[in-house]
């Protein structure tokens, strides 16, 4: 278990020290307010999300345990839990992780071709990272906007509604620093 | 043939403002009579709150169906050493369903009054709304619209003047489809790896912490304000008995217009095909199969799309069900074994690994489809199929594995023939090498 870990986490990639920032802190503070005072582990899972957010969008070891020190955690409880959802990345990801769902609905409705265009666009198929560490590529599993189907997951956002072309068009903007409209890349009708 | 067409009325309407086109915060919601009579509600007997709901035979909009008065009604009065708790399913996953997305981002404060009205019935000072971790920005919505009913008076202490006191909290999951099983969703909420607790004990009465909790799902716990307002009668008035109540049906796949559209229970799936989602493209003759209610549902052929009634037990005698009423059209375009192997992928990639039957089920039943849908299986590995899926079922602590091989199931029965066209050449040529080698 150890060994595969380490074999994921490039020694360059992962930093010296990992310490929560001031702002961090507060929100971890906030985090733990929710749950009652006895069960802050309850906030492991918004803890690795709110680690993988401020360092570098993946989680290697050193940062899941400092997660479990937050929270007085065993660290292989935190491991567990990290292993086990699918939305922890447990390897370096682009600046950009481009999730394209090719579930039933959109599979039905033209993923082939999205997921076909993100992979000439970013030059990375799924499961990879494009040379310039700007994208990841990933397919997912359902993420429940079927009626807006076919539609990819970029960081936070949905990018819905899609057409190979839209698509492109999302991911360019990105690869531009622009920032394209979340949502349905319908065009509104003029 | 003219098609049955029964709209159902701006007024008659939960969700106003599911396709988002009018405002989703606290001052369009109370507009279109958003937390009207909540006060009332709150100073109702908590008994009599349950009676209306077991007239009104609500049941569950997650996908089970289970009566909501009689869940309700299982949980404990609350002491000091055992509070309880209510949690909100928003943990949507199920492949076809998005309709707790749309409840979450165009009309959030429904689900925020709906807990409002769960939590002070079940005596909850905390109620917990578990979404789905991909729904980033629409738990930021909900947060949203939670914010500003603290500001309002309409969470928090003493709401309204009342006395009554609710707290509520979101919490993100992490990318997990089994944590829309309302144990695994507790073990997730509670920090742990989303797997589903053995039952009983049932979460009523050791749920969250160990304490008395209720599950409901989005759909469910915003239906129960209006259900109070507007009375049973209102609400008995659409669909069969036993299967009252409005819908949403997110219907999605080879339609031309693609909708989450509320409608009276027990319409016709025609219906709401043709006259809501733009019809079958193609035309409804092109129509090859419809997954009635998420990826869990076993299809229905064509020809039974012809008559199907979509409420909870008319489906039945199809040997499918509603489920999350999430419709996914396939039309003859569609290479419909390439979408059941990839619906049986899912559920491999999703298992949570506890029970063996599942864990290693999931796996060969991913092969097998995978190698019909090769033309690399052999015409006995239908049958081995059709066999490994019944030694599944029933085997395991929860649903899960029942709503992977149901599919598979409804696959054989009624395209069984697609997956014949399929293996022959295998067959005979494994038999000319049977041949070679004796």
């Amino acid at each position: 278990m150890s060994s595969v870990r380490i074999v994921h986490e490039p020694a360059d990639k992962v930093r010296d020290i990992y310490t929560w920032s001031k702002s961090a802190k507060a929100e971890v503070k906030k985090i733990l307010a929710k749950y009652p005072k006895d069960q802050s582990r309850s906030a492991v899972i918004p803890l690795l999300h709110l680690a993988q957010r401020e360092f570098d969008g993946w989680l290697p070891t050193k940062l899941m345990n400092l997660v479990a020190e937050t929270l007085d955690m065993p660290y292989i409880r935190v491991y567990e839990v990290a292993t086990f959802y699918t939305m922890f990345n447990l390897a370096p990801v682009g600046k950009y992780h481009v999730q394209v769902c090719t579930n039933c609905a959109c599979m039905i409705r033209g993923s082939d071709k999205i997921l076909e265009a993100v992979e000439k666009l970013t030059g990375a198929k799924a499961g990879e990272s494009s040379a310039d560490e700007m994208f990841t590529v990933s397919e997912v599993e359902c993420l429940g906007a079927c009626v807006n189907a076919p539609m990819m997951q970029v960081n936070d956002h949905y990018y819905t509604d899609l057409d190979a072309e839209s698509a492109k068009e999302v991911l360019t903007a990105l690869k531009e620093g622009k920032t394209p409209k979340v949502g349905s890349q319908v065009k509104e009708a003029s | 043939m003219t098609l049955q067409h029964t709209p159902l009325s701006y007024e008659d309407r939960i969700f106003k403002n599911l396709d988002g086109s009018g405002d989703w915060s606290i001052k369009g919601y109370q507009e279109r009579g958003g937390y009207d009579g909540l006060k009332k509600i709150l100073t109702t007997d908590t008994v009599e709150i349950i009676d209306t709901l077991k007239q009104s035979a609500l049941r569950g909009r997650g996908g089970a169906g289970f009566p909501t008065g009689l869940k309700w009604s299982f949980m404990p009065k609350p002491t000091k050493e055992r509070p309880t708790y209510l949690v909100c399913n928003a943990d949507e996953g199920e492949p076809g369903t998005c309709k707790d997305r749309d409840i979450l981002r165009n009309d959030p404060h429904t689900l925020v009054e709906g807990m409002i009205v769960g939590c002070y019935t079940l005596g909850a000072k905390t109620g917990y709304i578990y979404i789905r971790g991909e729904y980033y920005d629409e738990a930021n919505r909900l947060q949203a619209a939670i914010d500003e009913a603290y500001e309002a008076g309409l969470l928090g202490k003493d709401i309204l003047g009342t006395g009554v006191c609710v707290d509520l909290h979101i919490h993100l999951g992490a990318g997990a489809y089994i944590c829309g099983e309302e144990t695994a969703l507790l073990e997730s909420l509670e920090g742990k790896k989303g797997q589903p607790r053995l039952k009983p004990p049932f979460p009523a009465g050791f749920g969250l912490y160990g304490m008395p909790t209720t599950i409901n799902n989005v759909e469910t716990l915003a239906q129960v304000p209006p259900i109070l307002k507007k009375g049973v009668k209102w609400w008995t008035q659409f669909g069969n008995p036993n299967n009252h109540g409005t819908k949403i049906f997110s219907i999605s796949g080879s339609v031309n217009k693609p909708i989450n559209i509320e409608a009276p229970m027990s319409i016709t799936l025609k219906e709401l095909i043709e006259h809501y989602a733009g019809g079958v493209i193609g035309g409804w003759d092109n129509l090859q199969a419809v997954i009635p209610g998420g990826s869990s549902t076993p299809m229905l052929s064509a020809e039974n799309c012809q008559d199907a009634v979509m409420d909870f037990d008319s489906l039945m005698q199809y040997k499918t069900g509603l489920g999350t009423a999430a419709i996914v059209v396939m039309n003859k375009d569609v290479d419909l074994l390439r979408v059941m192997k990839r619906i049986s992928g899912f559920y491999k990639h999703e298992s949570c690994g506890q029970c063996s039957p599942c864990r290693e089920g999931m796996g060969w039943i991913y092969q097998l489809m995978n190698d019909i849908y090769h033309g690399k299986a052999d015409i006995s590995d239908i049958d081995k199929l059709e066999d490994l899926t019944h030694r599944i079922d029933g085997h395991t602590i929860c649903a899960f594995a029942t709503g992977a091989i149901w599919p598979v199931q409804g696959t054989i029965r009624h395209f069984r023939h697609l997956m014949e066209q399929k293996v022959q050449p295998k067959k005979t040529a494994s038999k000319a090498k049977t041949k070679k080698s004796a």
